[in-house]
């Protein structure tokens, strides 16, 4: 896809869209279909769980065990941000990209990255301290459910800083000129896409109560 | 887009002639040559939901039998449904859509010709995935809606389901590529003048069908990974026990499933309103509002899936709304069979076999049109839930349906795929015995149905008046496999007597009759213009028909290279979801992560020439 001799010349397109952006925003669109089933689920089982330890309310088991609440809002909110920003970071990037600016790209790019990993770092620690907190897989359909979405969605954005830093080692290399910025563009689509889908994850998992 | 391939002298003369050899199809990206994959590959699969159709039946021709026991049943039934649906009609769709779209639109190729070969050989590595389940006496066994709680661990122990569980994961990442794929192609690699409003029927249908995938297969995914979590790590999404709701299965399934039979019937409405039209030396009656009723159709189908839920007690407010969003799906329907009539109507008729083919398809989809609707209605429908009443109607929409426009299709564009003529005269036998044998099997499980008779029961005891009906549907089912086998002859015939088609036996309109039987690798030497949306008819008005047109060397014509990535990437998402077949493997899972990383690496970086 860098460099696609095996994609079919098409400079003017039917739509005059471009063929590859088309079908990322179309992959999208499916992908909404994905988040939406599973963010549906997060809600129809929101309060169902028959034990705890809950989101937002602490519990004590029948054994006298107690468990705090597991939500911890600060360190999310401070992900959240990073996320956010990040795709301010890649509209940078793509700007440095397509008018030659090696220098600005490789910034921009790279704040991008780093946003995306300590964003997937946070969620990993998050996962080490839920269950350390007594929060497991299968403990409940709070653990289920919470667990499967915010999952998917760090594979997601987990999938994106590689697709990224592939497209950073392109332009150190001076392989990401202005008439391929397209092929940032492209991961920068997706890129927003992730950190739109977290915009609705954020309240529905930690803010709604 | 002509000119611009035409620059591209750098090719070696290469592609002047065609490659042969077996690696030469194992690496093609040809849309052309992956149609063919798709249909043998989903005839063969065909076949086999067949046989297992046969073997139901022959089972139930007479009260008592054990020639099947019941564990045999349940695998066979489930294991007919899958593979109708998912390794049957959708990939013969998409025969059609990969053969016939580019061509219909005057294109090269489709949008991503690897990502083509990438779906295609996904969905053989989900087909048999899916099959294999049979060497191991493991056939899935719990319908192929797979309703929770059956399909979980407590019920289901076994690695049946675990096979249906991963072999759909699989298929829908076939299904998905190729629907993004034909989405963008048909969006984007329309020749000069084939706006929206004048492409060919068949793609607008085919259109639509790639929206409502792409739309419809997340959500089973989705059901799908809950599942295997349920199963694989022990949670409760589906297992009341730990607080989960198994309607949960069936409203993700259903919100799914709906929408998918539209995704099998659609391209039926878009072949039979290509042969209509071309038999009856007419235009399609209604154009727009066929476009119309076709994405109406698809859109209420969102809307509509929790009627197949009736039984669980939704209570009577959703009973009505769903209902209701149910019967108003007959309107745009019934427009449509009022059009294919409307196109008819003093038509000067052609009686070819694909013709028969498309009226019975009107025929037998107005009966089960008819029954679909009877189970809009609630109170109606708790009557013939489970009963072979729903049988009897989803066989007339799939196979009387379907399956006819199918037969018609192959009928129809046969001659542009291979450059050989099918017989007429045995097609006519063909479709005789079609129909009539149809009507066997699948019409007495309407009587069937309504005395109570239940679906899913691998016997009945004698006396409760299921005798004769039986009989007569297991007879129907015999004929209606020897139908097949008078359609391969037909095709082994016509593929030995080497006698080759013109480019257009039977006067079409559309652009695909435009270029030599079967096309060359590059479809068209000159991508071609239209003004209307009959091309070929309005050049036959104005000039007379086209001469036939004549094989070129299309040396300095620029098209996609081989590639083996899509397989190697095919084969690591293959193993990967293998690694969950037996339990989770951790090192296959990681193995078929690296080799799809590797392929997806390797694919995108591969050098030019």
């Amino acid at each position: 896809m860098m460099h696609d001799a095996h994609a079919l010349p098409m400079d003017d397109t039917a739509t005059g869209l471009d063929t590859r952006k088309l079908a990322i925003w179309t992959f999208i669109g499916s992908e909404c279909l994905f988040f939406a089933s599973l963010i549906s689920t997060y809600l129809v089982y929101r309060g169902k769980s028959l034990v705890g330890p809950f989101p937002h309310d602490s519990w004590t088991s029948p054994s006298g065990e107690h468990f705090e609440p597991i939500l911890e809002i600060p360190l999310v909110t401070v992900g959240t941000a990073l996320l956010l920003f990040s795709s301010f970071f890649v509209v940078m990037a793509l700007a440095g990209a397509q008018r030659g600016d090696r220098k600005a790209l490789l910034t921009w790019l790279g704040l991008t990255i780093v946003c995306g990993a300590f964003f997937v770092g946070m969620q990993v620690y998050e996962f080490y301290h839920f269950v350390h907190k007594g929060l497991g897989y299968t403990t409940n359909l709070f653990g289920s459910t919470f667990y499967t979405l915010t999952g998917f969605h760090g594979t997601h954005v987990t999938i994106g800083v590689i697709w990224l830093v592939t497209l950073w080692i392109l332009a150190a290399r001076g392989k990401l000129p202005p008439e391929k910025a397209l092929n940032l563009e492209i991961a920068a689509l997706y890129w927003h896409f992730v950190d739109v889908v977290w915009i609705v994850i954020f309240p529905v998992v930690y803010l709604m109560r | 887009m002509a000119t611009t391939a035409v620059e591209h002298a750098d090719v070696t003369a290469a592609h002047s002639s065609e490659p042969t050899g077996l690696w030469s199809w194992v690496t093609t990206v040809d849309h052309k040559r992956i149609g063919i994959m798709y249909g043998v590959t989903a005839f063969f699969f065909f076949l086999l939901g067949g046989v297992e159709a046969l073997l139901m039946r022959w089972q139930l021709g007479a009260p008592d039998q054990t020639f099947l026991s019941p564990e045999a049943y349940n695998q066979l039934f489930t294991m007919h449904g899958t593979t109708m649906i998912f390794l049957g009609v959708m990939p013969l769709s998409a025969m059609f859509f990969n053969f016939m779209i580019p061509l219909q639109i005057g294109a090269r190729d489709v949008a991503f010709p690897r990502l083509n070969a990438f779906s295609y050989w996904v969905f053989l590595i989900g087909g048999l995935v899916l099959n294999a389940s049979f060497l191991l006496n493991a056939a899935p066994n719990a319908g192929w809606f797979g309703y929770a709680n059956l399909t979980s661990k407590e019920f289901s122990p076994g690695l049946n389901i675990d096979f249906w569980v991963i072999g759909l994961q699989i298929l829908g990442i076939a299904s998905l590529a190729a629907a993004v794929n034909f989405f963008v192609t048909i969006m984007n690699l329309r020749c000069k003048g084939m706006r929206m409003m004048r492409m060919p029927m068949f793609v607008w249908m085919s259109f639509i069908t790639q929206m409502l995938l792409m739309l419809a297969f997340p959500v089973i995914t989705v059901a799908l990974i809950f599942l295997m979590v349920d199963r694989y790590f022990g949670t409760s999404f589906y297992v009341p026990a730990g607080g989960g709701d198994p309607i949960l299965w069936q409203h993700l399934f259903w919100i799914f499933g709906h929408p998918e039979v539209y995704i099998l019937i659609l391209p039926a409405f878009g072949i039979v309103s290509e042969i209509l039209p071309v038999f009856s030396r007419k235009p399609l009656f209604g154009y727009a509002a066929m476009v119309f009723s076709g994405s109406f159709i698809a859109f209420l189908g969102f809307g509509v899936w929790s009627h197949h839920m009736f039984a669980t007690g939704m209570g009577p407010i959703a009973d009505t709304v769903f209902g209701l969003t149910t019967m108003l799906i007959a309107i745009p329907t019934g427009v449509k069979i009022f059009n294919w009539l409307g196109t008819i109507w003093r038509g000067s008729l052609r009686l070819t076999t694909a013709m028969y083919f498309a009226l019975g398809f009107i025929a037998m989809f107005v009966i089960g049109g008819l029954s679909g609707v009877m189970h809009s209605v609630p109170p109606a429908d708790l009557q013939q839930t489970d009963t072979y009443f729903v049988v009897a109607h989803f066989h007339y929409v799939l196979f009387g349906g379907t399956v006819l426009a199918f037969l018609g299709g192959a009928y129809y564009w046969f001659p542009k795929l291979f450059g050989r003529m099918l017989d007429e005269r045995i097609g006519k036998v063909h479709f005789w015995l079609t129909f009539i044998s149809m009507n066997l099997t699948f019409f007495p499980m309407h009587f069937l149905g309504l005395n109570g008779m239940p679906r899913r029961v691998y016997t009945y005891p004698e006396g409760l008046g299921f005798e004769l009906w039986n009989r007569v549907e297991t007879i129907g089912s015999l004929l209606l496999g020897v139908s097949f086998l008078v359609f391969i002859y037909n095709m082994l015939k016509a593929w030995r007597a080497k006698v080759p088609a013109p480019a257009d036996p039977w006067e079409g309109a559309t652009l695909e009759w435009s270029i030599p039987s079967p096309p060359q690798e590059f479809n068209f030497p000159e991508t071609p213009t239209v003004y209307s949306r009959d091309p070929l008819w309005e050049h036959r008005r104005a000039h007379g028909p086209l001469p036939e047109p004549q094989r070129v060397s299309g040396a300095e014509i620029h098209l996609p290279n081989p590639s083996y990535w899509p397989l190697v990437t095919a084969i690591g998402i293959g193993v990967f979801f293998l690694g969950f077949l037996f339990g989770v493997t951790l090192p296959v899972i990681l193995a078929g992560g690296a080799l799809t990383a590797v392929g997806i690496y390797a694919w995108a970086f591969e050098p030019p020439h």
